[in-house]
């Protein structure tokens, strides 16, 4: 079989390769394609070209018009032999995920066919059931489609007109809430390193939360330093409790204590600012941040519940690190005594006794409130009722 | 340690460790116990091979001419054993600017013209263009004036970028004409070096064969020499275990080895007397 080609003028320092190339797919090694163009150094170029391909020149006639006979060589066919399947692009297709996705496929994408020998890459998180939600996807797609500028979705030069000790007040909650979302944020960092590529989806959720963490860090900062130029206070009992997100290394544990029970606690502290807070900045940065937090909780339900169906030891394993890190956590101070102050004057707004008593009436219904949707949210992953109210009893007190 | 195959290559670029090492392992695993040593430059390496420090040497075409010839005259037989597919068959060609007034190898007679080419010991850059400029009337020094861009002189052209630096002179207007291998006219055209049309190729010369691996009749275990030209023969580019190897040595399989293609390159030699100073330089050290 042999196959003809009319590259006309067009070079092969033109693109005219490519044409060389599809006729020569077009037989089978061994076979022959008759090249004829006018191109002035294609006879030279056909012979350099070919030498580097595998294809074998068997004659050429150099002129005004050449004429040049190639033989396909099995190069081509030898670098694909044996390649790697690594699923499929639509998660939706059968089989198109794996249950453990081998090192050989390191970084390409799922449905890319990978060519054997290619260098392995160890990804700690490869296993399917370890990592996997259905709903990535679409979380995926609604986190990206409400992503917000913090310059245009704030209106930063909202006029407001608060006494000064209140201000200080939403300084120090804001100081807290950045370092909580600085865990927040390196946490799924961690591990979004170590989550194989072929888990697309669940890499991209990891990183866009990064992203959402990484503008409420900008927000709250921000806001913060509207009228001041220190932050407040940081305390020990704070910082231990968030290390013991850091120091969790099992992905399923540290997205359980982070995303539904940490995030999950935040939602309502986010709310209750969206409601109580003293000036309209503070309203709508707590707003922004908790829609973007309800997505971090969904993610965290959706794989946990999927992990836990299909792995029995899964509930005694969170139920046991809950206990663990309030062992760890039971001789600190938990919430910082500044923080929970500095909440009571937030939502009092001012130094008088009836307003400080509906403050100090809010945040213990911000804590029940708190309290009841860690239940709801232990329930949804398979714990009873009572395990539910034991767990979330246990949860750390600095909330995070 | 006594039974290894001790093979000789020159160190022209970083990656010859890197496809050594790795062809090492591979033929470890298939029980040939082969080492390399490198050499910074051809001549020293012909000179070792001759007096048995290795027993293969990997050999540019000019090097395989120095041990043929050092053996021939002390009365011992020097044999290609293998070669590489892209060894087969290069021309190297003689560029101009395509607004050159240069329309044929008579044009670049006389009158101030200059021909760059590569390192002074490069067989395809240097040593078989200026056989067929000479061939076809334009004698080298005498007729055209040389210049030469000597890149890592001791390799024999190995490296690339000695014609590389002639093409750009000849884009600088420098020089009237530039030679190189047909392929690098491609290569440097892709890479941007030369801009599209911007050359025309004045002269190609006959297709003409480049390295290969060198034995001596009586040097090194035979039966290492056999199994290590049989592994060579049987890698395939399919095995991913060697093909970045293979990608990296540039070649898609290795053949037999021939030296009817360095026919052109013994007459240039001659014609320029390249390797007499070399030659007697051995002293008969390498009997």
């Amino acid at each position: 079989m042999s196959e003809a080609l009319d590259l006309g003028d067009l070079g092969l320092d033109q693109g005219g390769h490519l044409l060389v190339k599809r006729a020569l797919r077009a037989v089978e090694v061994g076979a022959t394609v008759h090249v004829r163009g006018t191109a002035p150094e294609l006879a030279v170029h056909l012979r350099g070209w070919c030498r580097a391909q595998g294809h074998r020149l068997v004659s050429a006639e150099a002129g005004g018009e050449s004429f040049v006979v190639l033989e396909r060589g099995g190069a081509e066919d030898g670098r694909w032999r044996g390649a790697l399947i690594t699923g499929h692009v639509d998660p939706q297709q059968p089989g198109a995920v794996a249950d453990v996705a081998p090192p050989q496929w390191g970084l390409a994408a799922r449905g890319a066919t990978v060519e054997a020998g290619s260098p392995p890459m160890s990804f700690a998180l490869s296993e399917r059931d370890e990592i996997w939600a259905d709903e990535a996807a679409q979380l995926y797609a609604q986190a990206v489609a409400a992503q917000w500028d913090p310059a245009t979705a704030i209106d930063w030069t909202a006029e407001y007109s608060i006494p000064d000790e209140v201000e200080d007040a939403v300084v120090q909650v804001m100081t807290y809430l950045i370092e909580n979302e600085t865990a927040a944020l390196i946490v799924p960092t961690r591990f979004l390193g170590q989550v194989h590529p072929h888990f697309r989806e669940v890499m991209q959720v990891l990183a866009v939360q990064a992203a959402d963490e990484a503008r409420h860090i900008e927000v709250f900062t921000r806001r913060a330093c509207l009228r001041r130029d220190a932050l407040g206070l940081s305390t020990a009992g704070g910082q231990a409790s968030l290390k013991s997100l850091l120091d969790e290394p099992d992905f399923a544990m540290a997205s359980f204590l982070l995303s539904v029970l940490g995030e999950g606690s935040f939602l309502s502290l986010l709310w209750f600012l969206h409601e109580h807070a003293p000036d309209p900045i503070t309203r709508q940065v707590a707003k922004l941040a908790a829609q973007d937090e309800a997505r971090h909780v969904a993610f965290g339900l959706a794989h946990l519940r999927r992990h836990a169906d299909l792995d029995p030891t899964l509930r005694g394993r969170l139920q046991m690190a809950v206990q663990r890190r309030h062992a760890e956590l039971q001789h600190t101070a938990g919430l910082n005594e500044e923080v929970f102050d500095a909440l009571l004057l937030l939502a009092a707004g001012g130094w008088d006794r009836d307003a400080l008593r509906r403050g100090w009436q809010a945040v213990q219904q911000l804590k029940a409130d708190m309290d009841d949707g860690r239940r709801r949210r232990l329930a949804r992953l398979g714990f009873s009722v009572d395990e539910a109210a034991e767990l979330s009893a246990l949860h750390t007190r600095n909330f995070m | 340690m006594a039974d290894t195959l001790l093979m000789g290559a020159v160190a022209y670029d970083p990656k010859v460790v890197t496809i050594w090492e790795g062809f090492r392992t591979w033929f470890a695993g298939r029980e040939l116990d082969f080492d390399f040593v490198l050499y910074s430059n051809y001549e020293r390496q012909v000179q070792a091979h001759l007096e048995g420090h290795v027993h293969v040497a990997w050999n540019s075409p000019l090097a395989w001419l120095q041990a043929e010839r050092a053996a021939k005259a002390a009365g011992r037989k020097a044999e290609a054993i293998a070669m590489r597919d892209t060894d087969c068959d290069l021309t190297s060609v003689i560029v101009v600017r395509s607004d050159s007034d240069v329309k044929s190898i008579a044009d670049l007679k006389g009158r101030g013209r200059k021909v760059a080419v590569g390192a002074g010991d490069s067989p395809q850059a240097t040593l078989i263009p200026l056989l067929h400029l000479a061939e076809h009337g334009v004698v080298p020094d005498d007729d055209v004036e040389v210049v030469k861009f000597d890149v890592l002189v001791g390799k024999h052209g190995d490296h690339i970028g000695g014609e590389r630096d002639a093409v750009k002179a000849l884009l600088d207007a420098q020089v009237d004409a530039a030679c190189m291998i047909d392929g690098n006219h491609l290569a440097f055209t892709a890479e941007g070096t030369i801009p599209a049309g911007a050359t025309k190729i004045l002269a190609q010369t006959a297709p003409y064969d480049h390295c290969n691996f060198t034995i001596f009749d009586d040097v090194g275990p035979k039966a290492q020499v056999d199994r290590f030209r049989e592994l060579l023969l049987s890698m395939r580019y399919d095995d991913p275990a060697v093909r970045p190897l293979l990608d990296l040595e540039g070649l898609k399989v290795w053949k037999p080895g021939r030296t009817e293609g360095y026919a052109q390159l013994e007459k240039a030699i001659d014609r320029f007397g390249t390797i007499e100073d070399f030659l007697a330089s051995l002293g008969g050290r390498c009997t």
